[in-house]
């Protein structure tokens, strides 16, 4: 094994995976909420939700096309960077990811092409339907993800044969306590994803002073499901804690960047964790809190990292940060979809600039939450990668070389780059037009077959514009 | 068990060839073509299916995965630079789909990236299939033939045939969904790629035989495997009068049969190996556990349903597309 050719592989994983990452969590929320508007203008035949939905759709079609690409890469990476884990948890993973692929791929690419051309093509039943199974496909995708990765973080269900990990209780695997809080916390960050982008398109246009009408349908609607999921979320996310607490202690000890254990224990606030000499600097801590978060007790003794052997300690200060930013996010956006909502119900919010500013930029919030998270929970994870059975160092190909792996890092990298600013721009040119040319009315047919016809129409107009 | 997963890869891997194989071959041809309008009308024709006809190389490299994770870890980690252009080609022309039609005047750069990731993908493929079949250095279950072991002029021979395979096919397809002038311009590409993937399947199938002649003893006691090649050889003919009748339906399908016939002239040579002289079929297969597991959900019924999601997109853009070109 080559130390280079592992930290090239684990570099790339986490590059590719953080940057697929994006799309998902934006398109699960996005398919959701295009089968309510779907939904909506149907039952009650208003033409702001058909506007807003064909609207939504290009968006949608740019994202989710980024998400397929990125995503294919996903199914190879663990066979060709690290083919000791592929073959030894191969009984295990394969079948799981054989499901995502089985029951949420197929059902997404199949009624995917129909919703972007096929309205013209089927009754309105069933392509309110197909949007629908789209919405469902990314659900079931990111469930079987969840239970991929709970168990690499949990390992449970299997036993060692000859070198593999072989399952003797799917239903364990499956229905264990730690995939039903990851999961959820897992949607709910995506759906708020998508609550936070709709707000923030709403409010970008009620500054720009256009597109009133379509505006407060968003405002209103991302603002208010907002209000709802964010306390939930961070009550499952104080379960996702317990988890960790329990399951991964070492894991637990870095994130709250505890070195020693204590009796009870205090709660680091802010500092800058030294893993040189085993302590904080510049630490701002409240004591007993730390016993409370970790074991609702005032008493507890909570265990601290310098009770693991060194070579098993994750690093501290990605987790450490990580975690933090996440958990400042969520509360940035809890504050601003409570007040939000609140002059909303006012009839307010129009008036108050300052805050519709605050909601427009606050549309990255919600990705550096779910790219923070996810560092907490992998990084936090190390020396592992199957945890506590199956180390990172050992799970890398073996002949892997430093030149191949530095090679596909910056073929990758050079790529993505390239086709990311691309995309982005082409979002935000059609974000920027809104949905002009729709008129308020569903009036916007696609002609039969006609791959590009969502989006032709905008270019045109931007660059009348411009 | 085993059987039931193994008859299920090679169908998915089957219809990957046969579904993405004719969209990757109308990304080839779309290069060759003069006019925006003819590239829009190509690309129409495969716009609604791409994403779908792609999903079956994930469901191709999941199967492995989970019922044969030793071929899966073996062969990805050996194949891994091609694996790599493999899929930095897909990235590449599938953003295209989408890119395209939003960009005004950097448009060339995504007509570029279709052409040159349909070329790039498919070449990888074949040249891949040439590796396995030649044979990649395998010592005690792990690969020793160094990062570009799969590279010989065999396997880039075959990289090339499949190249001509898919544009073939994707020929095929422009015919059938296509009217007026790229009907007719791409009817007249069909008998040349026809000729050359002809030229190419008897070069790789002699080669295999006479590199291999564990393969010749095998053809020689089971005469029955002739079928194959003699199916191959018939559709051959019928495509070859159907060209010639101007038939739009007829050539796509017969196409198709030639893969399959070469598809599965190619398993049954090395039959039960799925790495060839390597790993056989139930040295590979996962676990029992595994592979009942698999069985009773995503096997017994989710395959059919997948089968069914892939009829009703095909049903519901079916006919001819062409029409609607004069309508913007």
């Amino acid at each position: 094994m080559d130390p280079t050719a592992l930290l090239l592989s684990r570099l790339q994983f986490a590059f590719t995976i953080s940057f697929h990452i994006i799309f998902p969590a934006f398109t699960i929320g996005l398919a959701a909420w295009l089968t309510v508007l779907e939904a909506m203008h149907q039952y009650t035949g208003r033409p702001v939700y058909r506007t807003l939905f064909e609207f939504w759709l290009k968006i949608f079609g740019v994202a989710f096309g980024m998400g397929v690409v990125s995503g294919v890469v996903m199914a190879f990476q663990f066979g060709t960077n690290w083919s000791v884990l592929s073959r030894m948890s191969g009984p295990i993973q394969g079948p799981l990811l054989s499901y995502e692929t089985f029951t949420a791929f197929m059902l997404e690419a199949g009624f995917f092409g129909i919703l972007i051309f096929g309205r013209p093509r089927v009754p309105p039943w069933f392509y309110l339907f197909s949007t629908a199974m789209v919405a469902l496909g990314t659900t079931l995708s990111a469930f079987w993800i969840m239970v991929n990765n709970s168990w690499m973080q949990v390992p449970t269900g299997y036993v060692l044969e000859n070198g593999q990990f072989v399952p003797n209780d799917w239903a364990q695997i499956i229905f264990n306590r730690v995939v039903w809080v990851r999961f959820p916390h897992m949607l709910l960050a995506s759906y708020l994803t998508g609550a936070f982008c709709v707000a923030a398109t709403g409010a970008w246009y009620l500054l720009r002073r256009t597109y009133r009408a379509e505006a407060h349908v968003m405002l209103r609607m991302g603002l208010a499901l907002a209000a709802v999921l964010l306390p939930v979320q961070l009550f499952i996310g104080h379960l996702v804690g317990d988890y960790v607490h329990d399951y991964q202690p070492a894991k637990f000890a870095a994130i709250e960047a505890r070195w020693h254990d204590e009796q009870p224990a205090s709660e680091v606030l802010i500092a800058i964790p030294d893993s040189a000499t085993e302590s904080n600097r510049y630490a701002i801590s409240i004591p007993v809190l730390g016993s409370i978060i970790g074991s609702m007790s005032l008493t507890s003794k909570e265990v601290g990292l310098t009770s693991f052997a060194p070579q098993d300690r994750p690093p501290v200060a990605i987790p450490f940060f990580a975690f933090r930013i996440m958990v400042g996010c969520g509360f940035v956006m809890l504050g601003l979809a409570w007040f939000g909502s609140w002059l909303g119900l006012k009839h307010r919010l129009e008036r108050s600039r300052l805050l519709l500013w605050g909601i427009f930029l606050s549309f990255p919030l919600p990705w550096i939450a779910i790219l923070t998270g996810w560092y907490t929970a992998e990084v936090g994870r190390q020396p592992w990668t199957v945890y506590g059975v199956l180390r990172t160092a050992n799970a890398v190909t073996p002949f892997l070389t430093a030149s191949a792996a530095l090679t596909s890092l910056i073929l990758f990298v050079a790529v993505y780059a390239f086709i990311f600013s691309f995309g982005t721009y082409y979002i935000y040119r059609l974000l920027r037009a809104g949905p002009a040319g729709l008129g308020g009315k569903p009036l916007h047919v696609p002609v039969p077959n006609r791959p590009m016809s969502l989006a032709d129409k905008m270019p045109a107009i931007v660059e009348a514009g411009e | 068990m085993v059987t039931f997963w193994v008859a299920l890869l090679a169908i998915s891997i089957l219809i990957y060839l046969l579904l993405d194989g004719f969209d990757l071959g109308v990304g080839m041809l779309f290069g060759l073509a003069g006019s925006e309008t003819r590239r829009e009308a190509m690309l129409r024709t495969v716009a609604p299916v791409w994403d779908g006809n792609e999903t079956w190389l994930i469901v191709t490299g999941v199967i492995m995965w989970g019922a044969f994770p030793v071929v899966y870890s073996m062969l990805l980690s050996a194949l891994y630079i091609p694996v790599l252009v493999m899929l930095l080609g897909l990235i590449l022309r599938g953003v295209a789909f989408e890119f395209r039609g939003k960009a005004s005047s950097t448009r060339w750069i995504w007509d570029v990236s279709f052409t040159a990731g349909s070329f790039a993908a498919s070449f990888m493929q074949g040249a891949m299939v040439g590796a396995l079949v030649e044979g990649l250095q395998f010592s005690n279950g792990e690969y020793a033939g160094g990062t570009f072991g799969w590279l010989t002029t065999f396997s880039v021979l075959c990289g090339i045939g499949l190249c001509f395979g898919y544009a073939l096919l994707g020929a095929c397809w422009l015919v059938r969904k296509c009217d007026g002038s790229i009907r007719e311009a791409t009817r007249r590409q069909i008998p040349l790629l026809a000729v050359a993937v002809l030229a190419f399947l008897v070069v790789v199938f002699t080669h295999a035989l006479i590199e291999h002649l564990p393969i010749l003893r095998r053809w020689i006691e089971r005469p029955y495997l002739f079928l194959f090649p003699l199916v191959g050889a018939g559709a051959a003919a019928v495509l070859a009068t159907s060209i010639l009748r101007h038939d739009d339906y007829w050539p796509f399908h017969m196409v198709s049969l030639i893969f399959a016939a070469a598809f599965g002239t190619l398993a049954l040579s090395f039959w039960p190996y799925m790495i060839p002289f390597v790993v056989t079929i139930d040295e590979a297969a996962a676990p029992h556990a595994s592979l009942a597991f698999m069985f009773w959900g995503a096997g017994l019924f989710v395959f059919p349903l997948m089968l069914l999601y892939v009829a009703v997109g095909y049903r519901v853009f079916r006919g001819k597309t062409a029409a609607a070109v004069d309508h913007y």
